[in-house]
């Protein structure tokens, strides 16, 4: 790089793996936030096996109340916290060790992080006392103790400021010259993730805030139902295109590490990320296709145009990857037959298989079960079944957190500086959580097709389960069983090398 | 390099396999695009959203009404009443913590349009082993234009979580020839 970085004496280091700078400040506020995502993680993890032997009828582990607790805390500890406190990690490190710079603010990084520690642990207390057993989405006129929404609304400032944080940043690299030419294709995909961030926080502002007034009895009606449903969703599913964004950069860079993959056409993958910009937000009607209130020519413009063209993006990004890859492998003389390169790859590198199996699990099973709930008489037969966490266990699950675990795997002996133990074990774990939640995710998805509803403590007490029914909600207790293993499993090793791993300062990683 | 600045000239059209896919993609879009719209028409099962506000309590006394001018029996098991509503009429359908009410019995091959609103919190109106599902919400009478098709006891199940009782809220439909 002939620019210069902009860092101050003694605030940065050079990596001794990748020889990428990084900013000291960038630096501790990574390791934060991805320490803080993973007890998110923990808190998540032990909600999902409850759940999963809850709803196992020849288990059903837990009572009605705890249950469904235990769905508020798992839906809240995993899709908000463990995704968000990661994400933040991950911008940090975008805007800093890729554009050559200092990170903009190290007051502001803490701002952003106490106040989504403080709404983060504000929320689950809330929840365990028990007054706040609403589901993540917490319809009204379902009411939660005020410091529920509070916790929630914490969090989403503190993510605003860190996000607010990575655009100064991105603003002093330029101003200073920190780099060449235009923003590298991650931070490119980091950038879109962070512009779509900010939509989706606006959205969760106007449908938390008046909730909230009224919890507290400010205001003495709650919010319009569908109302609350439309704008809820703005947040909802909008922060899922925040995490397909994220996801699709960590796969650019995992597949850059691991194979030295090189992008075909950059014009054609940073287009596919704008499509998500552009075209996202309307998608979140596919959440109201069998509601009162909006009706049918809504539905299917927006349902239809907007969330299509965001597929679009999806399937160029699902050819753009693994070609990338393709030709790295060719280049480096895997040239056997048409597919002797995808053997070669190194897939006893954690990084790579956690990264192809969410390329995998995400594109074949998030994505067509995802178009096809997207419709509007499908929509009929799937709303509100199992069918629907069926759909988003293969998308936020198989694709976003098996990513993110591939990437830990690199962020813990590049920035922590830590090698991890055990390395057979971590080998193996993307394989376990990966076939684990692809199993649940069917049998949630089939179950949801014989009628089973999800959120429901005892679906046979109404829907007088059919054998075939039966069957799939053993295959969910099993499947997210597997799948709990490698998520313990990953917990575990990453804590163990966080906190007592070898140090590898002075020299490259221990090459996995 | 995904992970540095592109080189110059990296903006350019795609070429070879790179462009025949996205012009694949793009057509199969395209053609999901269309088909939204396709099966709204040709489709036989269609969500028209079509809906009214109504206070619950005005609902409330829409459904009594038509429970009293309506009833034919009481449901042995569950004690509620058996309504059975004039062909090509409205039928009237009410969630609450935790019941539906009153029990429908329909007649095979005629239509209705179906009220159904929530008296307190939001319910999910699935019926089983249909397998047909809609949104509930208060303040809103959700009109669905119904023909059964089969005979049979149908069940109700709430699919919307509203508190503790929730997988209790069961109701009933019965299509008669
Ligand atoms: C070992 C891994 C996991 C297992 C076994 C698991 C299992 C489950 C089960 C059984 C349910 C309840 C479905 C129901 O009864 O309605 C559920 C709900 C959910 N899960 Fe997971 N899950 C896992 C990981 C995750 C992760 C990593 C995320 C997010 C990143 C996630 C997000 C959610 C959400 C958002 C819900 C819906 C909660 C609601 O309905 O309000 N899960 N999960
Ligand atoms: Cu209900
Ligand atoms: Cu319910």
């Amino acid at each position: 790089m002939s620019s210069v970085g902009n860092f101050l004496p003694n605030q940065s280091r050079t990596c001794d793996t990748t020889g990428l700078p990084v900013c000291l400040t960038a630096q501790f506020f990574i390791k934060a936030h991805a320490v803080c995502a993973v007890v998110f993680l923990l808190v998540g993890a032990i909600g999902a096996i409850l759940l999963a032997l809850t709803r196992w009828p020849a288990v059903q582990l837990l009572g009605p109340t705890w249950y469904y607790r235990t769905v508020t805390l798992h839906g809240i500890n995993m899709l908000i916290f463990w995704i968000l406190f990661f994400e933040v990690a991950v911008l940090y490190f975008c805007c800093t060790s890729l554009l050559n710079s200092r990170l903009f603010s190290r007051g502001v990084a803490w701002l952003g992080f106490v106040l989504m520690v403080v709404g983060a642990l504000m929320t689950d207390v809330a929840i365990f006392q028990g007054r706040s057993d609403v589901m993540m989405t917490s319809y009204v006129p379902l009411k939660a103790s005020p410091w529920f929404y509070l916790g929630l609304i914490l969090v989403a400032v503190g993510t605003l400021i860190g996000v607010v944080n990575y655009f100064l940043t991105l603003y002093i690299a330029k101003r200073d010259g920190t780099y060449d030419g235009s923003l590298p294709l991650v931070v490119f995909g980091a950038t879109a993730a962070a512009i779509i961030a900010v939509v989706a926080i606006l959205h969760g502002a106007v449908a938390l805030i008046p909730t909230w007034a009224w919890s507290m009895g400010w205001l003495s009606e709650p919010p319009d139902a569908a109302w609350y449903r439309l704008i809820w969703w703005g947040l909802g599913h909008v922060s899922q295109q925040v995490n397909v964004c994220a996801m699709v950069s960590v796969w650019y860079f995992l597949a850059t590490l691991t194979t030295g993959a090189k992008p075909l056409n950059q014009a054609v993958c940073r287009t596919a990320f704008v499509f998500y910009v552009l075209f996202i937000n309307l998608a979140s009607a596919h959440h109201l296709l069998v509601d009162p209130g909006v009706g049918a020519t809504w539905k299917i413009w927006n349902t239809s145009y907007a969330m299509y063209l965001a597929v679009l993006a999806s399937m160029i990004h699902g050819f753009t990857v693994p070609a990338s890859v393709e030709s790295a492998m060719r280049a480096k003389g895997y040239t056997k037959g048409l597919f002797g390169w995808l053997f070669a790859c190194p897939w006893k590198n954690p990084g790579f298989s956690a990264f192809f199996l969410s390329l995998v699990i995400f594109g074949f099973m998030g994505g067509i079960t995802g178009v096809t709930l997207g419709t509007q008489q499908i929509n009929i037969i799937a709303h509100n079944t199992l069918r629907i966490p069926g759909h988003f266990h293969a998308t936020v699950v198989g694709g976003t957190t098996l990513a993110f675990m591939g990437l830990t795997y690199y962020v813990v002996p590049l920035i922590f500086r830590r090698e991890y133990y055990a390395r057979p074990l971590a080998r193996i774990q993307p394989y376990l959580f990966g076939s684990g939640i692809a199993i649940m995710a069917l049998a949630m998805s089939f179950a949801g097709s014989y009628g089973v509803p999800r959120r429901v403590w005892d679906a046979d007490a109404g829907a007088n389960l059919s054998a075939g029914a039966n069957l799939m909600l053993a295959g969910v207790g099993l499947g997210g069983t597997l799948a709990f293993i490698g998520l313990l499993t990953f917990i575990l090793l990453t804590v163990a090398a966080v906190f007592f791993g070898k140090k590898n300062e002075g020299r490259p990683m221990t090459a996995w | 390099m995904s992970i540095s600045p592109p080189p110059p000239g990296w903006f350019k059209a795609p070429t070879g396999g790179e462009r025949t896919w996205v012009g694949i993609a793009l057509l199969w879009c395209l053609l999901m695009f269309l088909m939204m719209p396709y099966w709204h028409f040709r489709g036989k099962q269609n969500s028209t959203g079509e809906a009214y506000r109504v206070a619950p309590a005005d609902f409330a006394a829409r459904v009594e009404r038509f429970v009293e001018s309506n009833k034919v029996a009481e449901d042995p098991q569950s004690k509620k009443p058996i309504v059975e509503p004039a062909p090509g009429g409205d039928a009237y359908l009410q969630a609450r913590m935790w019941d539906w009410y009153p029990v429908l019995r329909l007649k095979k091959g005629q239509e209705y349009r179906l009220h159904i609103s929530s008296l307190d919190l939001q319910h999910g109106f699935s019926l089983q082993p249909m397998n047909m599902n809609f949104q509930v919400l208060p303040g809103y009478d959700h009109v669905l234009t119904i023909t059964p098709t089969r005979t049979g006891d149908y069940r109700v199940v709430c699919n919307e979580f509203c508190g503790i009782g929730h997988h209790t809220m069961v109701g009933k439909i019965e299509v008669r020839d």
